[in-house]
């Protein structure tokens, strides 16, 4: 069959190969109507004996029908060796096509039928000779496909002669050739050597990829047989089709690294050369190359080689080839200084557009760069995002990605994706979001706590895969965590009674054991209640228990050691071996057979409770860069057959001079533009200079500014209307204009200026999840009568803290309802829990907590902060999320909207000077770079009113100079934050809370008002939580709680309405009790005010 | 290398094999079908698939998995780029790549670039810029990432060997880009042109990218309400859509397509316009807009059928959108001029842009 295409991979195009190639039938249509396409793969064997015929009919048509047929079969994987001597006699015929699919059922069958294949080798030599190029060739080709190691002698001889031939197709053949007949037989070796060099001195680009794959089949040791050829490998580079480039990419990345010196040497610490490449960060490295290390060493200066590659290979990542871009992205990776790799960031992403197994193939490099090469990447972080539509392991692998991106600054954008992803129905993908959010943890010291409390969120999950997940990954955290973390040990103590996965009760136990000095109550009961459940426990929960045992032994004998006792003889007669040996050694150290003092019982503890280092939890692409990005080898993570290693660099670079050609190469110095020498036709681009007509002088040097080294400065540009387009000069974010047709003439881009296009800058900075929830509550609030929210977090501290970290991991409503327990916390799982949990709320809410729940209700509506009149054609106009502000749980979140009202672009918009009050503290939305005509962004502002109605006063900076003083205080409603409890406990707070501090009144409405609309306005005005489950309209007093922001300090709210039969007039009572009057009252008012309307 | 290929059908059946070097039995595709059979979904087989003797590499395309066989080291991306490329050659030739097709056209001949006298006797190129909108909109209806990614394909049917050049209003844009190897890359680099000799028909001349750094208008929104929690075992959705920045334009082949949960067995809904179907089997929910008018958003909106006695779903299904709009590129981007040279005939000319949705996704 077609073997060039196949054989060496890089056929001159693809359509030569497709598929089963040869014949000369593409679009045989009338076939097609002759005999319905299955006829080819029905299997019919007595068919064989007509075909016989046919091909002994001395008609070509009936021959060629026979041959397809024939062809066809062989396609479909059937038997058709017997045809074979009536097949092979064909190998004369005149007809081309019949010739062809001869040749190709010849090469397909000659290795099982070596006999008769030997009979039509005259031909082919015969063929050799032909005067037609491309029956030299196809002769050739086939001829070197035939595996019979009689004829070795004869391909050796038909390669050589090839080799001079004057066609390049017929060279291209014979390089193809040689990997052929090494693999048949290796002892040619030293003469194909020589042919090679042979070819590779070769002048053709047609010849050269095909030599280059040849000389990397065959000899790739024989780096000498390079030197020479070296630079004009890569000026042809561009020029040779595309699947060369990749081979020749290759070999040259092996090559340089064998010739040439670390570019980054200087960079490093510089006294090991051997040091592995790319060991330190990049901010590191490049500090210290700058100081005192430069002295030491002799300058580094690159060899103008080394740099004539890089620059050659650069075009290339164009290429639409994803091939050769991976090639040249490898290449820079292993051979480019630091500061040029990032070139081939964008080429990259570009690949990820790709079909799915580029991406995969991609990808994986990217996640391996990103190990060391953070800055790389950094801004495409949102390429990365995963979609649901994305395949399971390419979401693990953009998973992998963001976390080794993720940085401090950019945490809050990769923990508020996270979010979203453990929402997801894929729980493979939610158990790695966990593993990468623990990675977070541990990585970045500013959000542990943060992450901690939002996986100890996710423990009351209702899918218990994902429990069991974040316990292991809790446990991990623990560990790294010098802290004391007593609620959460505890927590997860009650786990065990419900989570069932082996692996997480293991992690618990271990956990239990480690920690049971702090929570010295509970680990013997859990002992306990193991103990009862030890027989029917999974291996791995075994020796947790037994471990347990020993633990507690040794740190509380008197309440443990029966227990140990009792665990010790379940373990000594279990069916493990392993468990029984374990429990051998543990026996004889902690209850040592000659007393306490003995020697062994006295290092016990030490033994037990040595401080165990902490796991690392880095990436699993940590040590994938011992392969060659893009091989094989680096995919699958493991050596494939024949890969070869990439050689280190060398300590002093080899002699330069071996790359001087004694033929001085069509090759002109590096310094001005190099211009490839091109093959007259396609690439020509002599033409340049009469195409462009009127050339302005355009001033914008070299579009992608990468490129200034080689761009020459004579540049020109035949548009002649483009002018006006020019003035945007580099600005890479223009309105976008009105799309038009080339067919019409363009229309003004200024009318429909787009909002809300560019509120991404909201979202990032962590405001985001504010607004989320507050939508989505929204939403709820109206249609599902806000039941009362389930028992909250346990190990939410009151204070506050906990809350706020929960709510920047976890979506609010992306917790759902508690398992129907008690134990099992659920943190703000209020709002979409079922209604059927309704009911039994009250039940379920723990007798003497206080909860946080998220709002009830969020107000979307906007008021004004700044008018466009006073800001100078800036608008600021403000809205309260009611979520919790990322920066401090005190702090009430404003999101604030910048519209740009001009037709000027505004830029640097931030806070200026703030004149705050005693004790209130602001902080600073993130300032916005540029606001285009227009435009609208959004960002968070986070003030923390002390509890009080004081205004923060503060400046808003426009383009560095015009300031606007704004002023914001906050209603009393919007500095609480809701809370639920129980009726009982409610009642008793409020008992607590009479006197001074109860503020009462009453109102009378205009109309009747029904509860829930009551519900509706007090929500509106005030942050609190509806406590009463009734949604019925018969409840005559409601109750809302709330705790201030700042203090914390509880706030009741009841309102009494009249009897429904009461009529117009009566009067609805309000009351409000609070530690602080001054605050009490304040509300009293407003929720007066608010339902008087 | 690669050293065999399997084409295999959905059924699991290997129609049509190939072996360039010594011939590897067809039972080496069990590997694959293991891999196969452990995957949920045709998309998560893996692409590389290690078995004790070879390599397999696979890519799957319009339901036919394309298994290679290779021996050792190189690289995957050398593999998979060539199976694709087979198969676009398929697609070239045939319009599309089905196994009957393939069957039918197992002989393939060679089709040179560009033959050296090409005759016709209209002489025209058209163009069309072609630019998809990727995007992440978030449940709150805010842009999380949108990207464009645009092609310009090409139908040329010129005499001769013309010498085209092709230039932008607005090159600048163009965040990166990809060439056909026709381009010429020096004259793209000094002078932000595409100077090229086209093959003969239809290819694709340039792909480019204008990325995150740059603001992207999003034509369409949706607004959303799914909820799975009222009543027992019943859900509700209402959806609207709506044109936000469509430049004037009419957003057109409107699609939304949302994979329920599995809990879901069954959709009771009522389009404004359009057309829905579920299908029960993939849980596939999909609504044919068709245009979108400013004066009446199409809405849908209706109860969903929740399998009784299992747990809601946790979280909501994300929407996939898709659109077409004609006559935009929506990044704005803008061929200025064609000019020929080589050939003194005057050809016939056209651009056409279109804007649609590429991996356009909702989050709810």
């Amino acid at each position: 069959m077609a073997t060039s295409v196949g054989a060496a991979g890089f056929g001159a195009d693809v359509r030569s190969g497709m598929a089963a190639g040869g014949g000369g039938g593409g679009g045989d249509i009338e076939y097609g109507n002759e005999a319905t396409p299955a006829g080819f793969f029905s299997a019919d064997f007595k068919r064989h004996d007509d075909l016989k015929q046919m091909l002994d009919s001395s008609k070509d048509n009936l021959k060629l029908e026979a041959m397809k047929r024939i062809i066809g079969m062989v396609a479909k994987g059937r038997d058709a060796s017997d045809l074979f001597p009536a097949v092979v006699k064909n190998v004369v015929s005149k007809n081309i096509e019949v010739k062809k699919l001869v040749y190709t059922y010849l090469v397909r069958y000659a290795e099982e039928k070596q006999d008769l294949a030997l009979l039509s080798i005259s031909t082919f030599q015969r063929a050799l000779k032909d005067p037609n190029q491309l029956i030299r060739a196809n002769a050739l080709r086939v001829l070197s496909s035939i595996r019979v190691p009689v004829i070795v002698p004869i391909m050796m001889l038909a390669i050589n002669d090839s080799v001079v031939d004057m066609s390049p197709y017929v060279r291209k053949t014979a390089a193809h050739a040689i990997p052929k007949l090494y693999s048949l037989d290796p002892d040619q070796k030293e003469e194909l050597v020589t042919v090679i060099e042979k070819l590779l001195a070769d002048r053709t680009t047609l010849v050269v990829g095909s030599a280059v794959m040849a000389f990397e089949e065959v000899c790739p040791e024989r780096i000498d047989l390079v030197h020479k050829n070296f630079r004009k490998l890569c000026n042809v580079l561009v020029d040779i089709e595309e699947w060369g480039q990749v081979i020749i990419i290759n070999m040259l990345t092996h090559y340089a690294r064998t010739q040439f010196i670390d570019p980054n040497l200087q960079d490093g610490p510089g006294d090991q050369p051997e040091r592995p490449f790319y060991d330190d960060s990049e901010s590191e490295s490049e500090s210290e190359g700058s100081d005192a290390e430069g002295q030491k060493r002799k300058p580094y200066v690159m060899d103008q080689d080394h740099a004539l590659l890089l620059r050659s290979t650069k075009p290339l990542l164009q290429s639409r080839n994803a091939a050769v871009v991976m090639g040249v992205a490898q290449l820079y990776h292993h051979l480019a200084p630091r500061s040029e790799v990032s070139l081939v960031t964008k080429a990259m992403i570009r690949l990820l557009r790709s079909h799915r197994e580029v991406q995969s193939v991609v990808l994986t490099c990217i996640a391996s760069m990103t190990t060391q090469r953070k800055g790389m990447f950094d801004p495409y972080l949102k390429s990365f995002f995963v979609r649901s539509c994305d395949s399971s392991h390419i979401k693990i692998l953009k998973l992998e990605i963001l976390t080794n991106l993720a940085t401090e600054s950019s945490i809050s954008i990769v923990l508020r994706e996270f979010q979203t992803y453990i929402a997801s129905h894929d729980k493979t993908f939610v158990a790695a979001t966990i593993q990468a959010i623990g990675r977070c943890a541990s990585n970045i010291a500013d959000v542990t706590d943060t992450c901690l409390q939002g996986l100890v969120a996710l423990l009351s999950n209702r899918d218990e895969s994902v429990v069991a997940e974040s316990v292991v990954v809790i446990k991990k955290l623990l560990q790294t965590q010098p802290g004391e973390h007593k609620e959460i040990i505890r927590h997860m103590a009650r786990l065990v009674d419900h989570i069932k996965i082996p692996m997480a009760r293991a992690s618990i136990l271990w956990l239990i054991g480690e920690y049971c000095d702090r929570i010295p109550r509970i680990a013997p009961d859990v002992l306990r209640k193991m103990a009862k459940t030890f027989i029917n426990e999974e291996d791995i929960v075994k020796l947790q228990i037994v471990n347990l045992a020993s633990k507690l032994c040794l740190t509380n004998p008197e309440q443990t050691e029966l227990l140990a006792q009792y665990v010790y003889s379940l373990a000594r007669y279990d069916p493990s071996y392993d468990l029984r040996d374990r429990v051998r050694l543990m026996r004889h150290l902690v209850f040592p057979a000659d007393g306490p003092n003995s020697r062994l019982g006295k290092y016990a503890r030490r033994i037990f409770m040595a401080t165990k280092p902490a796991p690392r939890l880095e990436s699993s692409f940590k040590d994938r860069d011992q392969f060659q990005l893009g091989s094989l080898s680096h995919y699958i993570n493991a050596r494939a057959t024949g890969y070869r290693e990439l050689a280190s660099f060398p300590a002093e670079a080899p002699d330069p001079t071996v790359r001087n050609s004694v033929v001085p190469l069509p090759e002109r110095p590096p310094e001005p533009a190099l211009q490839p020498t091109r093959q007259r036709g396609f690439y020509s681009d002599s033409s340049s200079e009469d195409e462009s007509e009127d050339s302005d002088s355009d001033s914008s040097s070299s579009g992608s500014g990468e490129s200034s080294g080689e761009s020459s400065s004579g540049e020109s540009s035949s548009s002649e209307d483009a002018a006006p387009a020019r003035n945007k000069a580099r600005a890479r974010a223009p309105p976008p204009t009105r799309g038009v047709s080339a067919l019409r003439p363009p229309q003004a881009s200024s009318s429909d200026s787009d909002e809300e296009d560019s509120d991404e800058e909201g979202s990032t900075s962590g405001s985001g999840s504010g607004s989320d929830s507050g939508s989505e509550s929204d939403g709820s609030a109206s249609s599902a009568a806000a039941p009362a929210a389930p028992p909250p977090a346990a190990p939410a501290p009151a204070g506050g803290g906990g809350g706020n970290s929960v709510d920047l991991l976890l979506e609010l409503d992306s917790v759902p309802a508690p398992l129907g327990t008690e134990l099992l916390t659920p943190s703000l799982g209020g709002l979409l829990s079922p209604v059927a949990a309704s009911g039994a709320a009250p039940a379920t809410a723990k007798a003497d907590t206080i909860e946080l729940v998220s709002a009830q209700f969020v107000p979307s509506e906007y008021r004004e902060l700044v008018n466009p009149i006073t800001g100078s054609g800036l608008q600021v106009r403000y809205r309260y999320t009611r979520a919790p502000h990322l920066y401090s749980a005190a702090m009430t979140s404003v999101e604030l909207s910048f519209t740009n009202t001009t037709q000027q672009e505004m830029t640097d918009i931030h806070v200026g000077q703030k004149t705050l009050t005693a004790g209130l503290t602001l902080h600073e939305f993130a300032p916005v770079s540029l606001l285009a005509p227009g435009g609208t962004v959004g960002s968070t502002l986070g003030v923390d009113f002390r509890d009080s109605t004081h205004a923060a006063r503060f400046d808003i900076v426009t383009g560095g100079s015009r300031t606007v003083p704004v002023s914001l205080a906050a209603p009393m409603g919007e500095i609480l934050r809701p809370v639920t409890m129980s009726d009982d406990l409610f009642q008793r707070r409020r008992a607590q809370l009479r006197g001074m501090n109860e503020a009462g009144g009453s109102v009378t409405p205009a109309c009747c008002p029904t509860p829930s609309d009551v519900r509706k306005l007090v929500l509106a005005a005030v942050n609190v939580a509806a406590l009463s489950s009734d949604t019925g309209d018969n409840e005559r007093q409601l109750r809302f709680a709330g705790q201030t922001m700042s203090s914390g300090t509880l706030v009741l709210i009841t309102v009494g309405l009249p009897a429904a039969d009461a009529g117009d007039g009566a009067a609805v009572t309000v009351t409000v009790n609070c530690e602080k009057m001054v605050v009490g009252n304040m509300l009293l008012k407003e929720l007066k005010t608010q339902l008087l309307r | 290398m690669i050293h065999s290929l399997f084409i295999i059908n959905h059924g699991g059946d290997v129609f049509l094999e190939k072996h360039w070097k010594s011939v590897i039995h067809r039972s080496v595709c069990d590997y694959f079908f293991d891999a196969q059979s452990r995957a949920d979904d045709p998309v998560d087989v893996p692409p590389v698939i290690t078995t004790p003797h070879h390599y397999l590499i696979s890519v799957y395309r319009a339901g036919l998995y394309f298994v290679s066989v290779c021996t050792s080291e190189m690289m995957p991306l050398f593999v998979i780029e060539f199976l694709h490329r087979v198969v676009d050659t398929f697609k070239d030739y045939f319009g599309d790549c089905t196994e009957s097709l393939i069957k039918e056209h197992y002989v393939l001949s060679n089709v040179p670039w560009r033959r050296s006298a090409v005759k016709y006797t209209n002489n025209e190129a058209y163009f069309d810029v072609v630019e998809e909108v990727d995007a992440i909109i978030d449940r709150s209806g805010s842009t999380v990432f949108a990207e464009i990614q645009g092609y310009i394909d090409c139908s040329v049917k010129l005499s001769g060997m013309p010498d085209l050049t092709m230039t932008f209003i607005n090159p600048r844009l163009f965040d990166d880009f990809s060439f056909h190897p026709c381009v010429r890359f020096k004259r793209w680099e000094s002078e932000r042109l595409l100077s090229f000799i086209p093959p003969d028909g239809s290819f694709r001349l340039m792909s480019y990218h204008i990325g995150t750094q740059s603001v992207v208008a999003v034509p369409l929104y949706v607004r959303h309400n799914i909820s799975f929690k009222t009543g027992p075992g019943t859900g509700r959705l209402d959806l609207t859509v709506g044109p936000k920045q469509t430049m004037g334009r009419t957003v057109e082949n409107v699609l939304l397509e949302i994979n329920m949960p599995k809990q879901v067995l069954n959709c009771m809904l009522t389009p404004s316009q359009g057309r829905v179907t579920f299908d029960p089997v993939s849980r596939l929910l999909s609504w044919t807009v068709g245009r979108v008018e400013q004066s009446k958003l199409p809405n849908l909106r209706g109860s969903l059928s929740l399998q009784t006695g299992a747990p809601p779903p946790d979280a909501n299904p994300a929407i996939n959108l898709q659109f077409t709009i004609s006559q935009l590129a929506v990044s704005g981007v803008k061929v200025n001029r064609l000019d020929m040279y080589g050939e003194k005939y005057k050809p016939f000319k056209g651009v056409k842009y279109i804007t649609r949705a590429g991996r356009f996704q909702v989050r709810t």
